[in-house]
């Protein structure tokens, strides 16, 4: 009689010649100890230490994959080491950025009257003041955050009309005919205008129009609108594309006309597609700087009016503030301001990105039981 | 509350291309009439201009007569939608609206015409509507939920429930089981036996024992080659389509030593 006992082994025959979970971090602490001491010798930097770091963790891994686990394994090792170093690479600049804002921006922004206030009355003799004697920087962004806002729905009020109406007749009607073909074109043409051309164009429109001079808000808005209106179409377009034909049908097939059925089943299927396009073009225009100072030219004081008298927008404002600091001997105060608007703008954008998301989740056609 | 369907010399086109050639064929009111044949033989095509479907495509059009109870569908001045109104058309992969809830979805043909109803009137329409497509026990209790949510048999049920609230004259159905399984597949044919006694049924579909189940008559369409345009080869009651066809390519269709 023979009784056969189970294999006993400490490790499964299956996973042999793998290496243990632990690996990269061993190879990483070895790669960071190395990478300092090489550093240590030419003089220490951590942007140098993180690249050798990186390089001789790569190499370290790659190597002893390739001993252990054989050439296949190795090169898997090798792809992903690259594909989290290009993404790494592609973070830096991001984070940095933000750091940056953060770090410069918050002390202007936590300054009192910061977002309550304009640049009326505010000379150099403050800021040398607020230099010297340690007062606190007086002045904010509140006409040109009112600038923006203004501006930016204006252009957002003329843009999504115009560019969801082209992208419905682009879809629905042009049945790649001339006319539909010409538009699609130039609208890829107006994607590629400069934006300081959109600025001129729409200046030099109204100049022509109600006068030399005319710099309101609404010229900014109208050049705001010529960089908005093709991302509006394109984002629309590609939204109304991907609501199935079958939906028409069922609707034509109920005896309902083809303009109603447009409204009441095609826009509302791609309406979140649609209102988060429109978000991000908002977005987008939303930092110009170049297209404003040409159209609603500068102002230090509050405008409400967005129909008459110059406005300031965010980007203006720290353009100005930085090329030409309110006290030419201590711009620091112009800094703080500067860089307190640009986190502004940041926190606008962000909020707008958010925004998007919410009105793409509210309007998505609900599935469910 | 039904329409006959008299169809004279129909010739249907995408562009130049000539689909469908020379149909004539007459269809009885509170019948149901199955369209079978090869795939690509048109007929689909040819069901599609029964409501003027057809022409929602770029370049297809008709030459001919199709008589709704005499009057000719593609007379001058005919509105198609008023068309679309009468005949009304389920498709062969359900489509239920995704924004709309279960009870929208049925009362889709009259909210999207913006006629305005009362909310006692649309109860009852939903109700009826959803009891006729055998639809009502399963999903009484969640009216408010989307259509989406529901099986592929029920979406199909629901599709049919919708296309009856608008009470057209003749229903078409472009293959409404070929997406589905067996069981659902009895119940929608349970639900064209008993829609016939109200409307006049025309199913195309790719089941010979689905025609021979459901239909009254049977129309059998072919196609000489690609390129060729189809043509309706015989038309006839369905059990003489089945046993005793007088053409040649039915009988070789029909029992399967072809298509």
């Amino acid at each position: 009689m023979t009784v056969t006992a189970p294999v006993t082994r400490k490790r499964s025959a299956l996973t042999k010649g793998q290496l243990p979970s632990y690996a990269p971090w061993v190879v990483l602490a070895v790669a960071l100890v190395l990478g300092a001491a090489i550093l240590a010798l030419v003089g220490f930097n951590v942007f140098g230490w993180g690249v050798v770091s990186a390089l001789l963790f790569t190499v370290g891994l790659v190597a002893w994959s390739g001993m252990v686990e054989g050439a296949r394994k190795a090169k898997d090792k090798l792809a992903t080491c690259l594909v989290v170093g290009a993404f790494l690479v592609a973070l830096l600049p991001l984070v940095s950025v933000i750091w940056t804002v953060l770090v410069n921006g918050i002390p202007g922004i936590i300054t009192p009257g910061f977002l309550g206030t304009s640049m009326n009355g505010v000379t150099g003799t403050f800021d040398n003041k607020s230099v010297e004697e340690g007062t606190r920087v007086l002045g904010g962004v509140y006409h040109a955050l009112i600038g923006t806002v203004q501006i930016t729905l204006l252009a957002t009020v003329i843009s999504v009309p115009v560019g969801l109406l082209t992208a419905i007749y682009l879809v629905e009607y042009g049945e790649d005919r001339p006319l539909a073909r010409a538009i699609t074109f130039f609208v890829d043409v107006m994607t590629g205008i400069p934006s300081i051309v959109a600025g001129l164009f729409a200046a030099a429109f109204f100049f022509a129009v109600v006068g030399p001079g005319t710099k309101t808000g609404a010229v900014a808005a109208v050049a705001l609108s010529v960089l908005m209106i093709p991302v509006v179409v394109r984002s629309s377009e590609e939204m109304l594309k991907i609501v199935p034909n079958e939906l028409r049908e069922a609707s034509y097939a109920l005896g309902v006309r083809k303009w109603r059925t447009i409204l009441k089943v095609v826009i509302p299927t791609a309406i979140s597609g649609i209102a988060s396009g429109v978000t991000l073009a908002i977005a987008r225009v939303i930092g110009e700087t170049a297209p404003i100072l040409v159209t609603a030219g500068f102002a230090t004081t509050i405008n409400n009016n967005v129909f008459g008298g110059w406005m300031a927008s965010l980007p203006t404002f720290i353009y100005t503030q930085i090329l030409n600091p309110t006290s030419p001997s201590n711009p620091a105060p112009s800094d703080q301001r500067a860089w307190g608007a640009a986190l502004v703008l940041i926190i606008l954008v962000m909020l707008l990105n958010l925004a998007a998301r919410l009105i793409a989740r509210i309007f998505a056609p609900k599935a469910g039981r | 509350m039904s329409k006959r369907i008299d169809v004279k010399d129909l010739n249907v086109y995408y562009g130049n291309f000539l689909a469908v050639e020379g149909v004539n064929i007459n269809i009885d009111a509170k019948s149901v009439t199955a369209f079978i044949g090869p795939s690509g033989c048109g007929k689909s095509t040819f069901l599609r201009t029964l409501n003027r479907m057809h022409e929602v495509l770029p370049g297809a059009r008709v030459e001919g007569e199709v008589l709704l109870d005499g009057d000719n569908l593609y007379g001058p001045g005919v509105d198609p939608v008023t068309v679309r109104t009468q005949v009304g058309m389920v498709f062969q992969r359900p489509n239920p609206f995704p924004t709309m809830s279960i009870r929208d979805n049925v009362l889709a043909g009259v909210k999207l015409n913006n006629k305005k109803i009362s909310k006692g009137e649309a109860d009852t329409l939903v109700e009826r509507s959803l009891q006729g497509a055998n639809l009502w026990n399963e999903v009484k209790d969640r009216l408010d939920k989307p259509g989406s949510g529901l099986s592929g048999g029920q979406q199909q049920r629901l599709c049919i429930a919708r296309a009856i609230a608008v009470e057209p004259q003749v229903i078409l159905m472009d293959e409404p089981c070929s997406a589905l399984d067996p069981i659902s597949t009895l119940a929608v044919e349970d639900l064209i036996n008993e829609l016939k006694d109200q409307y006049t049924v025309v199913i195309v579909t790719h089941n010979m024992q689905q025609a021979a189940r459901v239909s009254d008559k049977t129309a059998f369409f072919n196609i000489a080659g690609t390129g060729k345009p189809g043509k309706l080869i015989e038309f006839a009651d369905t059990s003489t389509i089945f046993n005793n066809p007088s053409q040649k390519a039915t009988e070789d269709y029909v029992s399967g030593r072809f298509g």
